[in-house]
């Protein structure tokens, strides 16, 4: 109740007290940190200034005749109803006004669809719900390239109230697209699942991912920082759930974190060749569960609506092969993905072993990530 | 065809039948109408309480009182329910109760097929509704439904769905026949097509775009179901379908529809207008070439709900222009409305306030439809709040106030009893008040970057985002008000209304008493 009283007050004060107030309620939109956004921005300012002096006229008459030519006032009706000189003039003035508006917006969009050669090529890959970023190699060396997934970093309690709710609530990710300033990014955008749509505000790009096409986009940020967008399609149940984050760093930041992730992803293929216990698995598998399963299937396994629950189930607590046929596979049809080109052999395994012995499901089995890697290669 | 017209020619002079049958079975013009608006405001109210759904979930951040599927379901039937159960059955109700009053023609062209165009709405909208309570839920992936969300990715009740949408294809296709029969075949002598009154005109004009994109819409659902139940692959890019050819076969129909929505309320404020400024409508002939110019251009902008999909640069600059150039036919209507309140004689009685509301905020939605026709900033107001402020603005302030200035015009013809002014002007200003409140910082939250169709979002947009849910709860519980005006009035408690109770009207309608008998004009009047 507390936050509800602190809430109208604010709005109370925000409707009552003047510009002080109101600097906090965003009004307009941000000319961004691109050359491409500031013209996007000045482009939707010359359009809001034109309407409004086009609105200014025409309320203008519309308003002093309502003052003015009231019956209650005595005024006499006048009888005219066509003036042909004054209907040709309003038909060529708009569409002169018109004309002036197209000419910047085309230099606009060509200058967008000017896609040549980038420094740094991104894969963007839509996913229900979470975006994956692989960066692509200029030379086409498969082996200096990698890739990830940008998960919601925003806790289950926080969106239902359990927890106050983090300054970049629902607009954090747990590994942001890290690119570097000054350079010419392209992003080739595409989909797995559902049609998504990838927008950063402060670049002005908005490109639809779609399963089967792949979109190009460009865009080079000058100042180091972190922007923020969301998917903006309608993608399903956690539709709001799927922010989009853009480090822009130094070069040299930039080329250190590459070179780290180019390492981690080896240590990752290493990872399939230990030897690991069940607690190992175990511990791992929770993890990589929150991130992926638990938006379906419940922080608990117990599912809900048409996500069946896990608990118990003798999928889970039996036929291990119908196991890692559902996770690594999916099902088709259904909401549930094939995981098997989503996630590493070791969190195949992890979440796995988890889920067979966790909410009660005891198993004391567990598989490991070489029999994943078998399993997939069979 | 004697026999027929033989049982007519009995029954000529008899009232309605007695009883439930009077409605399942009349052929009359006036009950039929009278059914659609019924509808109509049954499904306003259940759309509208749906809404309320959607806005009390997103009055503060965070998950408080539905969960993300239920609340896409809620969005989902929100906008089905509006635009197919509200707003067209209204105006097929209007255009029911007004042609005939208006061209001088007994009834419908076609009475008997006006029977059935109705009975089949309550069939089709009670299957929508019940996939609410099928396992999996209702369909959940907007009014647009776009694949593949709708078709690998859909619920189990899209099939459910896609029958009801060709049962109501089929009775506005029924519908819009009807009325061009009517209109082109029964006007009394000396009407002329550039004699009829406006509200003809736009109707007559609508009921061409009905027929020519319902059957791209069932063509459209009808791909979808092939695709979930019979193994094709039209929209499902694995198979060598094409998800973007749904969005382009779907917007083939949704551009024109939106103009289907608001063509016959340009028709009404067009009488109401010049009736209470008591002055002629300026450029009649100017408004019926601008509606035919609207409709016309209509076909050839629907990419332009399309601009991020990735279109070629030559196909995004025509949809570009195409879609610019509506802003001419639009502002010459708008301009000629002004004109006629120029130099009237004006009074403000509720169907005038809801006139003028409309004018200006329909102008305020068409300025925001201009921005959103420039593709490169369109990139950032596409599929944000910005969007859902565009659309309501013409929408509720523009198709939804010209119903029920329609309703305010002619209550008096259709009950014989005036409604109450006070009550009618007290339910125009909590709408007023209640409708910009609840959209106009939408614009705002849209140009802040909140994405339209999400059930939780980012602290920065708490501040509007409550504002707007205020105004919308005020919106909403306000339109019980215009559910009490109206049963007041039907119930004959008010004043008697005479033949012609506005001075400054026009037209054959206010030539028969009021309220008007149960058969008119079955001789024709002569005009001029």
């Amino acid at each position: 109740m507390h936050v509800h009283v602190k809430r109208a007050g604010a709005l109370v004060a925000g409707l009552l007290l003047s510009a002080p107030a109101l600097a906090e309620w965003t009004l307009n939109m941000s000319p961004g940190v691109t050359e491409t956004s500031n013209q996007v921005y000045g482009l939707h300012m010359t359009i809001l200034w034109i309407c409004v002096a086009i609105g200014v006229v025409v309320f203008g008459v519309m308003f002093w005749s309502i003052f003015a030519h009231r019956k209650s006032k005595g005024h006499k009706p006048a009888n005219f109803h066509e003036n042909t000189v004054v209907e040709i003039l309003w038909t060529i003035i708009p569409f002169a006004i018109l004309v002036i508006m197209a000419i910047p917006a085309t230099a606009t969009l060509v200058d967008m669809y000017d896609s040549e050669e980038a420094e740094v090529e991104i894969k963007v890959t839509g996913y229900q719900w979470r975006w994956q970023y692989e960066y692509l190699d200029m030379q086409g060396n498969e082996d200096n390239e990698f890739g990830y997934f940008s998960n919601l970093a925003t806790s289950r309690d926080e969106i239902n109230n359990r927890m106050n709710k983090n300054e970049n609530y629902l607009l954090d990710v747990d590994n942001p697209m890290v690119v570097p300033v000054g350079k010419r990014v392209r992003l080739l955008i595409t989909a797995n699942d559902v049609i998504h749509s990838w927008w950063v505000p402060a670049f002005s790009i908005k490109k639809d991912a779609i399963p089967g096409f792949i979109n190009k986009v460009w865009f080079q940020v000058d100042e180091p920082g972190t922007y923020r967008g969301q998917c903006t399609e309608l993608c399903g149940k956690d539709h709001g759930f799927m922010p989009v984050v853009v480090e822009a760093v130094p070069e040299e930041e930039y080329n250190q974190w590459a070179a780290n992730q180019r390492e981690a992803a080896e240590k990752e293929r290493q990872l399939t060749e230990k030897d690991w216990t069940l607690d190992e698995l175990v511990e791992r598998g929770e993890g990589v569960y929150a991130s992926y399963c638990a938006a379906c299937h419940g922080d608990d396994g117990s599912g809900g609506g048409a996500f069946p629950s896990l608990r118990g189930t003798s999928v889970v607590t039996e036929d291990m092969d119908a196991h890692l046929d559902i996770v690594v596979n999916g099902v088709s049809g259904t909401a549930m993905q094939a995981f098997g080109g989503q996630l590493s052999e070791a969190d195949l395994a992890a979440v796995i072993t988890y889920e067979r012995n966790a909410w009660g499901n005891n198993t004391e089995e567990m598989v490991t990530p070489k029999e994943i890697f078998d399993y997939k290669n069979q | 065809m004697s026999a027929v017209a033989d049982t007519h020619a009995q029954d000529h002079h008899h009232g309605p039948a007695k009883g439930i049958t009077r409605w399942l079975l009349t052929t009359n013009h006036k009950d039929i109408g009278t059914m659609y608006l019924i509808f109509s405001f049954t499904m306003f109210l259940l759309g509208g309480s749906m809404a309320m759904v959607i806005r009390a979930e997103l009055f503060q951040p965070g998950l408080q009182i539905v969960q993300p599927e239920f609340f896409n379901q809620m969005t989902t039937m929100h906008g089905l329910i509006m635009v197919f159960g509200a707003v067209m059955p209204a105006f097929v109700g209007l255009a029911n109760w007004m042609l005939p009053l208006m061209v001088g023609a007994p009834d419908m062209a076609l009475p008997r097929m006006n029977n059935w165009s109705f009975w089949l709405l309550p069939a089709a909208f009670l299957m929508l509704v019940s996939t609410l309570f099928m396992e999996g839920g209702a369909p959940n992936f907007g009014w647009t439904f776009y694949a593949p969300l709708s078709t690998t990715y859909g619920p189990p009740s899209t099939t459910f769905f896609i029958f009801a949408v060709h049962i109501m294809g089929i009775s506005s296709i029924m519908g819009a026949i009807n009325v061009i029969a009517t209109i082109l075949n029964l006007r009394a002598p000396g009407m002329t097509l550039m004699k009829m009154p406006m509200f003809v005109w736009t109707w007559l004009i609508t009921a061409f775009l009905l027929i020519a994109v319902m059957p791209v819409l069932a063509g459209v659902v009808t791909m979808m179901l092939m695709d979930i139940n019979f193994g094709t692959s039209f929209f499902d890019a694995a198979g060598g379908g094409d998800p973007v050819l749904f969005q382009h076969v779907f917007w083939f129909f949704g551009h024109p529809e939106v103009y289907i929505m608001i063509l016959p309320a340009f028709g009404v404020v067009s009488h109401i207008i010049p009736a209470f400024a008591r002055k002629p409508l300026f450029g009649y002939a100017s408004m019926v070439y601008a509606v035919g110019a609207i409709a016309l251009l209509s076909f050839v902008v629907w990419a332009h709900h399309m601009f991020t999909v990735g279109i070629p640069i030559f196909g995004q600059l025509f949809f570009m222009y195409a879609t610019m150039l509506i802003a001419v036919p639009t502002g010459v209507k708008v301009f000629n409305w002004v004109a006629t309140m120029f130099r009237g004689s004006m009074t403000f009685e509720t169907p005038m306030l809801f006139s003028v509301a409309f004018v200006i905020l329909f102008t305020i939605g068409g300025f925001s439809g201009l921005m959103l026709a420039i593709a490169p900033a369109d990139f950032q107001y596409h599929d944000t709040y910005f969007v859902v402020a565009h659309f309501h603005y013409v929408l509720v302030p523009g198709a939804i106030f010209g119903i029920f200035a329609a309703a305010y015009y002619w209550l008096p013809k259709w009950t014989g009893t005036m409604y109450d002014e006070t009550l009618g002007k007290t339910h125009f200003w909590l709408s007023f008040v209640g409708m910009n409140l609840a959209f106009f910082p939408m614009h705002f939250l849209g140009l802040a970057g909140m994405p339209r169709r999400i059930p939780d979002y980012a602290l920065q947009f708490a501040d509007f985002n409550m504002v707007s849910s205020i105004g919308a709860f005020m919106f909403g519980a306000t339109q019980l008000l215009f559910l009490f005006i109206v049963v007041k009035c039907a119930r004959g408690n008010g004043e008697k209304a005479s033949a012609k109770p506005w001075d400054g009207a026009e037209g054959l309608e206010w030539t028969v008493p009021s309220p008007a008998p149960y058969h008119t004009f079955e001789t024709p009047p002569e005009v001029k």
